[in-house]
């Protein structure tokens, strides 16, 4: 085993990327075969990734659609009233 | 570090299909034109796709749900009356992300109680342990653990408490997929500075929820995952 397990670690991210280079990523994969730990590390940080990332996860409040759509809708009629549409500046006063 | 390099090529990572189609991009650009030219009830159906995505965006600054959904209507908001400002060089969502960032970062200096490592410099960059939870042996835990109500408030509170550089890079990046330039771009620092942070999100939160998905989910069935 050339890779130490910290020199693994600090790649973890870019290997589950696929940003490493093939040289390196090889070295991993070589590494990965015989140690038990950096296995683990990579598994449960690609797991945690996959649930983080699934949308039931992280859920918009309650109504949260409804009242935006609300908000907004007022603002809608104003512009189509007064035909100013979408030229304000978004750079602060 | 070429832009199909930069894409989260995770093997079924997060899945929301959120790349987009030229025909999308084609259809997004009519209907803005059309929002223009007076047709304002169209803006409804173009932000539809996006609330999700700025709503993440308000909560991964403010932290508090209220707050960012104030934020993200705010952010609305301005972005219709700055439509006409919107010459699609980035994605509409992104623009929009770059809006809610925008007005998030208003709000924290109008309320004065900004600590340092609220906004996106400063704070707790290079300090900090970022060596993952040393494990021997993982057990894949199935999407459908998020059924569980308790598995799903320890990731909320594991990223709700991750540091805030930290955090905006990881919603940014692993949960709402945007690539490196992308979060580059929105946050208003190089590709380098995301990948780092991002390493070390991923990082912290693999020490902390490691242990504790294993101790509350015990016997599952090994898995093998796919490095392509």
């Amino acid at each position: 085993m050339r890779l130490k397990c910290e020199h693994v670690w600090s790649y973890v991210s870019e290997y589950i990327d696929g940003s490493v280079k093939a040289q390196l990523r090889e070295e991993i994969e070589e590494h990965l075969e015989h140690c038990e730990i950096c296995t683990a590390v990579l598994d449960s940080t690609r797991n945690i990734l996959i649930l983080t990332g699934d949308e039931r996860t992280f859920e918009l409040p309650v109504g949260f659609s409804e009242r935006l759509h609300a908000r907004l809708a007022k603002e809608l009629v104003a512009a189509k009233m007064t035909g100013e549409i979408g030229g304000a500046s978004l750079v602060e006063e | 570090m070429k832009d199909d390099e930069d894409r989260f090529t995770m093997a079924g990572g997060g899945g929301q299909g959120k790349e987009r189609t030229e025909a999308q991009i084609r259809a997004e650009r009519e209907t803005i034109s059309r929002i223009l030219a007076g047709e304002t009830e169209l803006f409804h159906e173009l932000i539809r796709p996006c609330e999700r995505m700025v709503y993440l965006t308000a909560l991964s600054v403010m932290k508090d749900e209220s707050e960012a959904e104030d934020a993200t209507q705010e952010a609305m908001l301005k972005a219709f009356r700055a439509l006409r400002s919107f010459h699609g060089e980035a994605k509409f969502s992104t623009w929009l992300v770059a809006i809610a960032l925008n007005e998030c970062r208003r709000r924290l200096r109008t309320a004065k109680r900004a600590p340092t490592d609220t906004l996106d410099t400063g704070g707790t960059e290079g300090e900090g342990d970022f060596t993952p939870a040393v494990l021997t042996d993982w057990r894949e835990i199935p999407l459908e653990a998020l059924e569980r109500k308790e598995i799903r408030l320890a990731l909320v509170e594991a990223v709700g408490e991750l540091p805030a550089i930290y955090r905006q890079v990881f919603t940014l990046r692993d949960i709402e997929e945007l690539d490196v330039r992308e979060t580059a771009e929105v946050l208003q620092v190089s590709g380098n500075v995301v990948k780092v942070r991002l390493h070390r999100a991923r990082m912290l939160l693999q020490k902390r929820l490691a242990p504790l998905l294993k101790a509350s989910l015990p016997g599952r069935k090994r898995s093998f995952w796919s490095t392509t």
